[in-house]
Parts: structure tokens; sequence; C-alpha cells
């Protein structure tokens, strides 16, 4: 063995920061993301709920529901494609979850834990990779609706920043499930509670349909469901092209979202 | 290093239950102990992976439970637990954990290549980790807690279910960072480990330390060494029983079949006594040897039980027999 250094200094002398600066929390996290992509590509079926399933479902609920809600499939379109969004968005942020679980139980993640990193990377890697499935499901699901006839008003800006928020908000909502990927004992169980969650909060929306033909406390949850904000604020991007108030509202309900999960998440993390 | 009365429980179980160590600067301090006796625990304990439930841990003068992340800085660690990733390749493992380290990427890269080289793993760099051998694997495993030289490596059972070659490839890994001025923290299973690679050494058995000292301490505490004879004619058995008995007070041990006699010795220059009175009498000698008392022995003098996976039931016993024993080291 050779070396081309030793350790001269004491240990007890090296000047060591007392904690991880913000620049290497973002490199940190940025190295972790770079980890799940090179894991995406190995295993290309965790693409599934962001490349099939929009494809199937964006023509099947058009068509189902277009008739009953709206009189016809292409007046149906501009409600239903942006509502789909957040709800492929939604369901892609379970998998966030389920994986990080899975991830957790591989021995790989204490030695995250033993190397001085931000206790938040090791989550916050995996989680900016997954912004590029979020991605994919959006333009996915505006693509199969362009295909089925939809014609966004808002135009190419109006998509893309519709996109945009969509990946956002796939981003801040999928600290939901990685909190519940942390509290979970398995990936099972994770998937489980993950899904008990995400139903109420895919069909208690504007997702599908109006929230006025519900019950009222129904409606009211409806109403400020951080879901149904995003569907908002993407529904008055792609189809007006307009950056409204109910953007604001969706962001706004994002960073909620963020700063309730990500401590949480955090703390869970420190003490597992 | 220096812990004192680490404790950790889980459920009403005391998987550590007072463990006191302390590593000096530049040793190999292993920690001997079967399946489930703690060392592992203790080790996570050391390494911030786990809260303490009692008492205190320093690395370096930083306390483990307040300074977690200064701790760190100063370790590498390389357990069953702390592994690397199986979806990357070797190159890209030890490139993930050198940016996680600070590394640049030019640094980070050239530090992956020098130590694929120095663990003989440049053939595999690009090959994924499930492709990997037992040994290769913890090579790695290896490799990659050593990115940024730390000062003081945690070993966590280095070489479990490893065969005796690549094992004694891995002990030579292991005495290289030593010459290199690491101080190591080892814990093990095996003995012949231990004896091989251990400076001191503290026995874990049931979440306590049993003992502690050198090899050599720890042998000559329980141990005493004993004179083997193998004879030529069966029939001279029995009166050299009784003249070792008479000479030493106490009985020998007999195996007829193999014409052997083993005779407990207080002081290794009694044997020279025994010799010669077997020569007066006329008993031909086949061969003769006085052995020291293995770690086997110890260890099992110690614990009560062997050291191998199984374990004895008697477990209360082997553990008060073991506190009597630390008073014999001491």
């Amino acid at each position: 063995m050779t070396t081309t250094q030793t350790t001269p200094v004491a240990p007890e002398l090296m000047e060591l920061p007392a904690r991880v600066s913000l620049a290497d929390t973002v490199s940190q996290t940025m190295t972790l993301a770079w980890r799940a992509t090179v894991k995406m590509r190995r295993s290309l079926e965790v693409m599934f709920d962001v490349t099939i399933q929009p494809l199937i479902f964006t023509a099947m609920f058009a068509y189902i529901f277009g008739g009953a809600i709206s009189g016809d499939v292409g007046s149906y379109l501009p409600h239903i494609i942006p509502g789909l969004i957040g709800q492929t968005v939604l369901t892609a942020c379970v998998a966030t979850g389920v994986q990080l679980r899975q991830d957790l139980d591989s021995g790989v993640f204490d030695r995250f834990k033993v190397l001085p990193i931000a206790r938040i990377a090791p989550l916050a890697g995996p989680m900016v990779a997954d912004m590029l499935r979020y991605f994919i499901a959006a333009v996915l699901t505006f693509g199969v609706g362009i295909v089925i006839g939809y014609r966004p008003g808002g135009g190419f800006t109006g998509v893309a920043g519709a996109v945009l928020l969509a990946v956002l908000a796939g981003w801040s909502l999928a600290w939901i499930f990685t909190f519940f990927g942390l509290v979970g004992r398995n990936a099972q169980g994770v998937q489980g509670i993950s899904l008990l969650v995400m139903f109420p909060l895919t069909f208690l929306s504007n997702a599908f349909v109006p929230t006025d033909t519900m019950p009222r406390p129904l409606e009211a949850f409806a109403e400020v469901n951080p879901v149904s904000l995003v569907i908002t604020a993407l529904r008055d991007l792609a189809n007006d092209g307009q950056v409204t108030g109910s953007v604001g509202w969706a962001l706004l309900g994002c960073a909620v979202v963020v700063a309730v999960f990500a401590p949480l998440s955090v703390r869970r993390f420190k003490k597992m | 290093m220096r812990a004192e009365g680490l404790v950790k429980t889980f459920g009403d179980q005391r998987a550590v239950d007072g463990v006191d160590l302390e590593v000096h600067r530049g040793e190999v301090f292993g920690v001997l102990g079967p399946n489930g006796a703690g060392k592992t625990t203790m080790l996570k304990m050391l390494a911030t992976l786990l809260p303490l439930d009692g008492g205190q841990a320093e690395v370096f003068g930083h306390d483990v439970h307040t300074e977690p992340h200064l701790v760190r800085q100063l370790l590498g660690v390389t357990g069953q637990y702390a592994s690397v990733d199986e979806n990357l390749t070797a190159t890209e493992n030890l490139w993930l954990f050198a940016r996680l380290q600070g590394l640049g990427r030019i640094e980070a890269r050239q530090r992956g290549r020098h130590l694929l080289e120095q663990f003989d793993l440049t053939a595999a760099a690009a090959k994924p980790i499930s492709a990997f051998s037992g040994g290769m694997r913890r090579r790695l495993d290896l490799a990659a807690s050593l990115i940024t030289r730390p000062p003081l490596i945690f070993l966590d059972e280095p070489t479990t279910g490893l065969d005796p070659r690549t094992r004694g490839q891995m002990w030579d890994t292991i005495r290289e960072l030593v010459s290199e001025g690491s101080t190591v923290l080892l814990t093990t299973q095996y003995l012949e480990e231990a004896d091989q690679l251990a400076d001191r050494i503290a026995v874990i058995d049931h979440g306590t330390k049993v003992a502690e000292g050198t090899a050599d301490e720890l042998k000559s505490s329980v141990g005493r060494a004993t004179l083997q004879l193998e004879l030529v004619d069966v029939a001279d058995l029995a009166a050299t029983a009784d003249l070792a008995e008479r000479m030493l007070g106490e009985a020998p041990v007999l195996t007829p079949e193999s014409r052997r006699v083993n005779i407990p010795l207080q002081r290794t220059d009694q044997s020279v006594d025994v010799l010669v009175a077997l020569r007066d009498r006329g008993v031909a000698i086949e061969s003769v040897t006085v052995q020291k008392p293995s770690l086997d022995e110890v260890f099992l003098a110690l614990t009560g039980h062997d050291a191998g996976p199984e374990q004895s039931p008697d477990t209360t016993a082997g553990a008060d027999r073991g506190a009597d024993r630390i008073e014999a080291v001491r």
C-alpha cells in the first residue's frame, strides 16, 4: 500500500467546521440527486408511474367523465388535463416515499448518516432527482391531452409555466410522503399509508369535478386542499396564460406543506 | 477515544450495559464477543448512529452526543450496516462519497482511482457491486471509509463470512493501515483475528465487559500451560498419570486412543521435572509439547460458552463467571 500523504496534524488540533454550510448542503444534495438519477437509469421500471400511467389515465378519464361532467369530451379537457397533472404528480410523490423507505433499509443510508453531511441532504437529494419524474409526467399529460384535442389557451409559455409549477408542487408535496417513508416500518406499509392519504387529497379536490357540487364540509376541505390550489393555478396558467392570484395561493400552499413536513422529516431522520 | 458507562436498552433488554472503553492513539483495539453480545450496538453508539441511553463518549476530545458533526469528520466506519451503494459501480461509489465529503471533482476522481489501485480493485472499477465477491465488497467498503484519511477507523466485523484466504488478505490490509498511523477500533467474533491484529482486547458478553488486556495478559489470566505427551506404549499411560499427579498434585487428562496425556502445569519449568522423572522410569516418549492456552480457552473460561455463533443456554452463569474474571485480569 502506498500513501501520498499522512496525517501529521493531531486530530485534537484540526480546525473542523462545527456545522455544514448552506453551500455545502446544496452541493451534497445535488451529489445525492446525481446518485438517484443513476439509480433511475439502471431500473427504468420506476418510471412507469410517470410514463405509462399518464398515457392511459389521461385518455381514460377524459372519455369516461367528459360527457357526464361537461357535456362533451372537448369542453372537459381544459378542466381535466390540469387536474390529471395534479393527480399524476401526487401519485409520483407516493413513489418518492416508498423508494426512500427501500433506500433506508439498504446499508448505504447508514453510511450517509456517519458522514459529516447535512442531515437534510440524503432526504432532499432523491427528491430533487424526482423532479425529473414530475416533469415527465406533466409534459406527457399535456402531450396526450393535445393529441386528443386539448388546445391550451395559454400557449407555449402558459403550458411551460404550468409544467414548472407542477414540478415545484411535486417537490413540495413529496415532503408529505417522505415523512411517511421515514415513519413507516417497511415499503408495503409506506405504500399503504401513502395511498390512504393520496386518495382523499386527489378526490377531495377540484381535479375531476367542480367543488360546488360537493357537500359543504367536503367542499370546505377541497377549497383549502393544497392540491386544489395547485390545480387552479395550473388551469389559470395553461388555459389563460395568466399569472393570477391563484398561482400565489398555490405557492403559499406548497410552502406551508414544506414548512410542516420538511422539519418533521429531518427530525425523524435524525432520531433513526 | 474514551467511553464511560455506555448503556443502550431495547425495550427491557439492556443490549449494552455500562461499558467503559479507552482506545489509545495508534493502537488497534479489539472488541471481542459472540454474536449478540452488543459489539455492533456499542460501535453504532460511538459512531453517532444510535443515541446513548446512558454514559458518555468522546472522540479526540469531542463529545459524541453534543458534537456529532465534529466526531463524524474524524471517523471512518466500515461495517455490514455502513456499506456501499449496490446500484452504483465501484468508481461511482468512491466518487459519491468523496464528493459528499467535500472533495472537488478532479480530486474526487484521483482519490477514487488511487484507492481502487491501493485495494486492488482497478479491474472491477466499472462493475456493478452485485458482481463483486465477498472479499472485493469488503475491500471497497473499507476503501470508501478511507477517502478523507480519518484518524480513527471503526471496523465492525471486517472479515465475518470471508473465506480464510480472503481473511488473511484483509488482515494484511488492516495492518498496513495501522502502520500508517491510524487508530483502529475493531470488533470481531474471531479470537484468532483479535489475537492477530489487536494490541489490546476487550471481551464483551451480554452487553458487559468481562475482561480487558493484551492477548498475552488474557491468556495468562486464565491460563496455565499444559505439557502434552504422546507415549510410545499405551501401557505406560496409567503409571505416567500416577507419577504426574504425585509430583504436581493434579490429575492429568488421558486420551488412551492416541496414547496421549495432558498434564496441567503451574509453572512451565515443571515440565522438565516431569520429563526427567519419566526417563528415570524408562517411559518412552514419542512427542512432547508445552502449550500456552489459546484465546479460545480464554474465551470459554471468561464467558462460560464458546465464541462461535451458537450460544450456550447457561448465560447467567457465564456472565457471573466473567465478572469474577475481570478481577483476575486487573
